[in-house]
């Protein structure tokens, strides 16, 4: 199967301080993979060089066959991301911000498919309404609609489901199983809730000190490595000093 | 070139305006004001002095074309710290836009709003104050046609500034036309400035606009250099503030200054 995203060597420092090292990994269609690691392991890093709006000193980021330096309008086009510290302009109405930001990704007559979004993420009573009078649990819906507009082969998700209460997170999962399912686009996917990751990823990756440590299948890693489940697993490998 | 995305940047200006009509106010405000004033000071002067010397035809009309400049200028950074105050540059750069798009949204938000505020201005100065702008006759869009390509430049290195140096070098931004009008000779001639004075509106499009609408004014020849020169002026500076904008633009891009505009304040 061919790779959505094939991130090649990628290397960032900040001011001489390595961010990340030769960071190599790929996400294929209709699979969910969980980029994990402790605070300022390179997460973010990996995510805004796969999104364009950083410029790695090393390496290349290919998606759908093309590469990022190169072809960064089209292959947008076909990428989509949400963060929760990243939220839609809080001073126009949700409407608005969709519609806004379907033409910014070249979609014409997006009418009925806002209000397919609009629908798919109950936000029929928040239309007319500012983005940013909403909860966090409704803001993070209206972002995931966005993130959705354009039919992505590739979803970025930084921390989705920060600071959402339980019920509202296991619903906004699901939302994105689904959708990764019926569109059979490839996800990256940071969290520190590992209970989430075990749920959602097919793979996950580890990161420390801005290098990848292990990768493999979430339920089956913490078996390998002798922890009793992916969050034991965090912890240790998060304690341990890195091995070159 | 995609104009649906330069069409959601002018869109995003227009829906803003929408919603809160204290921007719509404060936009039109202060340049009715401005006419307000230098109408009534402008006739009053016209009372007190010679009658074949037209203050109005004078000041008013140059501090009409100001506003417009001014106008201008400010509408671009305004766009652009419209993003900055909303923390959207994440989302908005890492979506297909181009960077000249973007910026040709906002340079024809702000020549839409720019061009609303001139209807205004005339309406008053015309219907009111008795400013006769035919009298400038076509050169009114030779005028204006440069302003607005100085006004834009300036806004372009405004918003160069504010990505480089964070928000807070908002302050630097805003009284830049006031920086600028003593050396643009708005009010009076260029020959009275001190001589270092002169050389630097000597560079700068805008004196060369204001020194041929007093020689309209005074029925005296018009320097047929004014307009390439001013014309030519503009456009080099359009180049120069465009590089410098690109330049920042990559510092950006290399430093994350993007991303951490959305999660963090830069100091």
């Amino acid at each position: 199967m061919k790779e959505i995203l094939s991130v090649n060597n990628l290397s960032k420092s900040y001011n001489g301080q390595v961010a990340i090292e030769d960071v190599s990994f790929s996400i294929y269609p209709n699979e969910i993979v969980g980029l994990l690691g402790p605070n300022g392991a390179g997460k973010t890093t990996t995510i805004n060089i796969i999104l364009g709006i950083l410029k790695p000193d090393k390496g290349e980021v290919i998606i759908d066959g093309m590469n990022l330096k190169q072809f960064r309008s089209q292959i947008l086009n076909k990428v989509n991301f949400f963060a929760s510290y990243a939220p839609l302009p809080g001073n126009l109405k949700v409407y608005e911000n969709l519609y806004i930001f379907s033409l910014l990704y070249g979609i014409k007559h997006a009418g009925k498919l806002l209000e397919k979004v609009i629908v798919q993420f109950s936000l029929e009573k928040f239309r007319n309404i500012k983005t940013g009078l909403l909860s966090s649990g409704e803001q993070t819906r209206v972002g995931l609609a966005k993130a959705i507009l354009n039919s992505p082969n590739l979803l970025l998700l930084d921390e989705p489901t920060a600071s959402l209460d339980p019920s509202v997170a296991r619903e906004i999962r699901k939302t994105i199983k689904d959708f990764t399912k019926e569109k059979g686009c490839g996800v990256l996917w940071t969290s520190h809730n590992m209970h989430e990751i075990e749920e959602v990823c097919d793979r996950v990756i580890f990161l420390s000190y801005g290098k990848i440590l292990l990768e493999g299948n979430p339920s089956a890693l913490p078996k390998e490595y002798g922890e009793k489940n992916l969050e034991e697993l965090f912890i240790s490998l998060s304690k341990q000093p890195l091995e070159n | 070139m995609n104009f649906l995305h330069i069409w959601a940047i002018v869109l995003r200006q227009f829906y803003l305006m929408r919603s809160n009509y204290s921007r719509i106010i404060s936009l039109f405000l202060w340049i009715t004001v401005d006419i307000f004033l230098w109408g009534f000071l402008t006739h009053y002067l016209n009372k007190i002095t010679k009658p074949e010397f037209d203050f109005v035809q004078l000041l008013l009309g140059a501090i009409l074309f100001w506003d417009f400049f001014t106008r201008i200028m400010h509408g671009v950074a305004m766009g652009f710290l419209e993003d900055v105050w909303s923390r959207n540059f994440v989302n908005l750069f890492c979506s297909p836009i181009l960077l000249w798009e973007y910026l040709a949204g906002l340079l024809l938000s702000s020549l839409i709003i720019g061009s609303i505020a001139l209807c205004i201005m005339s309406y008053i100065a015309c219907f009111v104050f008795n400013l006769k702008l035919l009298n400038y006759g076509f050169m009114i869009f030779y005028f204006l046609i440069v302003l607005f390509i100085f006004g834009i430049s300036l806004g372009i290195l405004s918003i160069s500034v504010i990505l480089r140096f964070g928000p807070s070098a908002e302050w630097v931004i805003w009284p830049l036309p006031a920086v600028i009008s003593p050396f643009a000779g708005i009010f009076y001639p260029v020959e009275i400035l001190p001589g270092w004075m002169q050389f630097i509106s000597r560079v700068l499009p805008a004196s060369y606009i204001f020194e041929s609408l007093r020689t309209i004014v005074l029925s005296k020849p018009v320097s047929i250099l004014n307009f390439p020169l001013s014309f030519l002026l503009a456009l080099i500076y359009l180049g120069i503030c465009w590089f410098i904008f690109y330049l920042t633009y990559n510092y950006c891009l290399k430093t994350g200054l993007f991303a951490k505009y959305s999660a963090e304040n830069i100091s």
